[in-house]
């Protein structure tokens, strides 16, 4: 069983401890039972389980640190890893950025943990992916699909009294459905703590009605566009805004390579760098998208302002940083909540007179980090709205586009919804750069 | 290939923890001196795997093989002056794939005993069988005879694991400072190293004992001038390579100059990092100040560390056949050549478009003896003077296309993942005349030089690309007159290689690679080479990639 109690976590911590001959010692015991099931040309194609709990112990000589991992628990095992991490340490050289660990921690209560999702069987799995092909099927249409779900839990102890526990559920689920003859493909995601609020039909019902209707694409000439990025087209592993927010590295700042560089040195914290409606902030305690109340380090995640009417008001500074520069430290946070009003996609379609629908942004690069300039493509849906209505679809485009720019274009802010653990609203921008055109569907 | 394989090297952190996000990292982290220590003998590797085909058989499959594999890793993390991690991580266990009921199965475990192994074969046979009552088409294998009992290593000369770290920690050390020298205002260092130690059995016969390396320094340079605010970067021109810590030893002969002028030179079997880090720092320095370029119609010479990446991206991934036939159309998308536009026979490229598909060069990181699931490998023709004739493809793929046999181009990344269809090495065969990169340049009116892979995207068909690099120079009639910035090509795969107008012989031949080209969901990663040498390519669409925010 790969999810251990804080107790039981704890006791296998304590006693790492006190194996320890170290100046520093820390541990971090982290487990997961995953599942997963992947479907594809309307037929299963593999189904998995895995279950692992990791443990890694980190110790200190002076600046020398070294580490080591085990995954069995007994005294003998831990003892050996702990043994490992003392003679690595030994062998290292001096970390000039060097910061002792952290003492006792103050944590928020986590809400980040379901049993619902946690209690999933491999039954349930085979059903989502048989309802959903099961739909795409009695459309003539094709599914391929992902899901996958898990319960995890975190534990760290280290010799300087700080004591950490939580536990997590999640579930991500993504489908394309594609028309037989490939001139139509749609696309649905969705991610989840608690399975409860999961509907494999329903998210599949859109994949197919993008694919449907979006058979027989129109050319529309690149150029500069008002369109509406749904949030799956802003958030992803290489999402826009993903990528906007792993920018605020304060140190990068501070040294000259990042948009958030000031000329002459320093950065521009406190300048106001978007448009006044955009707020970005970080809240492990948010009920629809909760994250985690500590991390890696054992800082302890609060609610953080990013970015507060379109003034940077915080960026990233590990410990190292925060001291050099006199700041405090920043917690890696893991979500961010991009404030937005109460307008549904629909509601922003009909207020635009002529604009682009944007299912899905793909296979995004940074072409330029002095200007956060970004290219990628739209995939999965794209559609010509005109006069409020969506008139026909259209064939994708490549953009070339920085998040700064685009956060300065804003036309309409939408009701934001969970995606990859993030809160993210659709967002209406005029002058979106689409620099040609692709004859992928 | 995924973002995350050009590692952010300046965002990497100094813990450990993120370690497993790191393709092939997610092993055990041990001593550095247990990558030497031997593995299991080959003798008990065969007891092993009898009593996994054993155990299948009897619970019921009609096909089963085994992988039993020892995944050594390590890596060295610097920048400027110092050292930011070093870890070498170690992973052991075994994978059973088993076709029950005509539907594949697997299944993997860590406790590599008599007594683990068959456990896990029979949950393979559980998991297939389960399965089969939802699949509507049973595999079909294309026949493959045993081998008996064979072993394949990797021609290396000096394993890397042999090398202490001391050593890796100076030769880093001494790049960075080289690079720092020569005006560099930061520097990341990174040399990872990965011997793959795998076991095969079948019950086609075969027991394959397979020793791989795999080698890849590399370096970003950044170069700032606060006045301005402007900051530029040059990465390294090497290339991870199937090779072990000899590509760390220059050698004269294999240094290739770009054409006069350029200031380039590019590494063929061995690698001069000092030399290359003090290069980049001039050229990251002098990209400051270079012309913007201006939008419109170039040729392009293309250096191999360049061209090897559009290979990769625009006839490596499109001629996947899982990719063709939609099994990754959730996640990586499919492809414009289908096996109807195949049948169409439509050009792919211009008649001096010649490319092959191989997993035997040595040195590349795709040359194993045989593929995951026990074929030897070999090298066939994807692309004949501009024609598709051929797909990459594995066992039971190779019935869809009429075809009785793999490619052998099968591979998973660890012993716990399901091993299936990668690309092989993808590599543009170079001209069989003799022709110089300066003879190359001598006929381009109005052209840039690109030298280095950089910035790369490509839609989920692999029509539509926009591509960088690392350095650029403006050709003008004929002759290098400087540098470039801003630049990038977008381009339509066809109309691409139709525009190939040709390339330099096979003395400008190398390789370029990459390290964790990620497909499949749980995403795998697997490493691959992509041989070519210079060549042009004529009236492409450059842009300009400038652009101002307040």
């Amino acid at each position: 069983m790969a999810i251990l109690s804080k107790d039981e976590a704890q006791a296998i911590l304590k006693k790492v401890l006190s194996f320890s001959t170290a100046d520093e010692c820390q541990a971090n015991l982290n487990g997961r039972t995953v599942g997963n099931i992947r479907y594809a040309r309307n037929n299963v194609s593999t189904a998995g389980l895995s279950d692992n709990i990791s443990m890694v112990v980190e110790s200190r000589f002076g600046k020398r640190s070294g580490v080591a991992t085990c995954n069995q628990f007994d005294d003998a095992t831990l003892r050996r890893c702990v043994q490992r991490a003392e003679e690595i340490a030994r062998l290292a050289p001096e970390d000039p950025e060097y910061m002792p660990l952290l003492g006792p921690q103050q944590y928020l209560t986590p809400v980040s943990y379901a049993a619902s999702t946690a209690a999933i069987k491999p039954d349930f799995r085979a059903q989502v992916a048989a309802d959903s092909i099961g739909l795409a099927v009695s459309k003539q249409l094709t599914a391929a699909g992902y899901l996958e779900d898990g319960a995890y839990f975190q534990a760290m102890r280290n010799s300087k009294g700080l004591e950490a526990y939580q536990q997590s559920t999640g579930l991500d689920f993504s489908v394309t459905v594609r028309t037989p003859d490939g001139t139509g493909s749609g696309y649905a995601v969705a991610d989840f703590t608690d399975v409860s609020k999961f509907n494999a039909k329903a998210l599949t019902q859109i994949a197919v009605d993008k694919a449907a209707g979006s058979r027989n694409a129109k050319a529309l000439e690149p150029g500069k566009y008002t369109v509406i990025l749904e949030p799956a087209a802003l958030v992803s592993d290489e999402g826009l805004l993903n990528n906007l927010i792993y920018s605020f590295g304060a140190r990068e700042a501070d040294e000259g390579r990042s948009f958030l560089s000031k000329k002459g040195g320093g950065n521009r914290k406190g300048e106001k760098l978007f448009d006044s409606r955009i707020s970005i902030y970080s809240d492990p305690l948010n009920a629809q998208a909760p994250s985690s109340v500590f991390d890696g380090e054992g800082l302890p995640v609060k609610r953080m302002n990013w970015v507060e009417k379109g003034v940077v008001k915080n960026l990233y500074y590990s410990r190292y940083w925060a001291q050099k520069s006199g700041a405090e430290p920043t917690a890696f946070s893991g979500n961010f909540i991009m404030e937005g009003g109460t307008q549904s996609v629909q509601d922003l379609i009909k207020s635009t007179d002529r604009g682009i629908l944007v299912t899905r942004l793909w296979y995004i690069r940074d072409v330029d980090p002095q200007t956060l300039l970004f290219t990628g493509l739209t995939r999965d849906g794209t559609f010509y709205i005109e006069n409020g209505k969506i008139k026909h679809p259209v064939k994708n485009f490549r953009f070339n586009e920085s998040p700064v720019i685009m956060l300065n274009n804003i036309e309409a802010i939408g009701r934001p919804q969970r995606l990859g653990g993030n809160l993210v609203p659709p967002l209406k921008i005029r002058d979106f750069t689409f620099t040609s055109l692709s004859d992928a569907v | 290939m995924k973002r995350r394989d050009f590692v952010g090297l300046t965002g990497l952190a100094t813990g450990a923890l993120w370690l497993p996000s790191i393709p092939g990292f997610s092993g055990t982290l041990v001593d550095p001196a247990q990558l030497l220590e031997q593995g299991v003998d080959v003798a008990v590797k065969k007891r092993l795997a009898d009593a996994a085909l054993n155990a299948a058989k009897a619970a019921g499959a009609t096909y089963t093989d085994v992988r039993i594999g020892r995944y050594l890793n390590q890596g060295v993390f610097t920048r400027e002056k110092q050292v930011q991690n070093i870890a070498s991580t170690e992973s052991y266990g075994a994978g059973i794939r088993v076709i029950a009921n005509g539907t594949w199965g697997f299944a993997a475990t860590n406790i590599v005993t008599e007594a683990g192994l068959a456990k896990a074969a029979q949950l393979a046979v559980e998991i297939a069988k389960a399965n089969s009552k939802v699949q509507k088409e049973k595999v079909q294998l294309a026949p493959q005879k045993g081998y008996g009992e064979v072993s394949w290593k990797a021609p290396i000369k000096q394993n890397a694991f042999e090398v202490p770290i001391k050593d890796k920690v100076d030769l880093l050390l001494a790049a960075n400072a080289k690079a720092l020298e020569n005006g560099a205002s930061f520097v990341n260092s990174v040399l990872f190293q990965v011997n793959e130690q795998k076991y095969f059995a079948s019950t086609d016969g075969s027991y394959i004992d397979q020793d791989i390396h795999r080698i890849y320094p590399t370096f970003g340079v950044t170069v700032v001038d606060r006045a301005s605010g402007k900051f530029r970067s040059r990465q390294s021109l090497s290339s991870p390579m199937g090779l072990g810590y000899e590509y760390l030893t220059p050698k004269a002969e294999d240094k290739v100059a770009g054409p006069a002028g350029s200031d380039v030179i590019g590494y063929k079997y061995s690698y001069d990092m000092l030399e290359d880090a003090a290069r980049a720092a001039k050229q990251a320095k002098e990209k400051l100040t270079a012309k913007s370029v201006t939008p419109g119609k170039y040729d392009l010479v293309l250096d191999p560390h360049h061209l090897g990446l559009t290979i990769h991206e625009s006839v490596g991934h499109p001629l996947e056949l899982d990719r063709v036939l939609g099994y990754e159309a959730n996640y990586a998308g499919t492809s414009f050549a289908t096996l109807e536009w195949k049948a169409k026979g439509q050009p792919y490229g211009s008649k001096q478009v010649n490319i092959v598909a191989d997993k035997l060069q040595p040195g590349s990181l795709g040359a194993v003896g045989y593929d995951d699931e026990g074929v030897k490998t070999k090298e066939w023709n994807l692309i004949e003077q501009g024609k598709l004739v051929n797909y990459e493809k594995i066992r039971d793929q190779a019935h869809i296309v009429g075809q009785t046999e793999s490619d052998g181009c099968c591979y998973a990344q660890s012993w716990s993942d399901v091993q299936f269809q990668r690309m092989p090495n993808v590599s543009l065969k170079p001209s069989a005349t003799k022709m110089s990169v300066d003879d190359l340049v001598k006929g381009v009116d109005k052209g840039i030089y690109i030298a280095g892979n950089g910035s790369f995207s490509i839609d989920q068909q692999r029509y539509n690309s926009q591509f960088g690099g690392q350095v650029f120079y403006a050709i003008e009639k004929g002759k290098i007159t400087g540098m470039l910035e801003d630049v990038a090509y977008q381009t339509n795969t066809l109309e691409f290689w139709n525009s190939c107008a040709g390339s330099c012989d096979q003395s400008d031949y190398r390789f370029a690679g990459f390290f964790n080209d990620g497909k499949g969901q749980p995403s795998q990663s697997s490493a691959v080479s992509h041989g070519s040498a210079t060549t042009r390519f004529n009236a492409v669409n450059v842009i300009n990639t400038a652009r101002k925010i307040s």
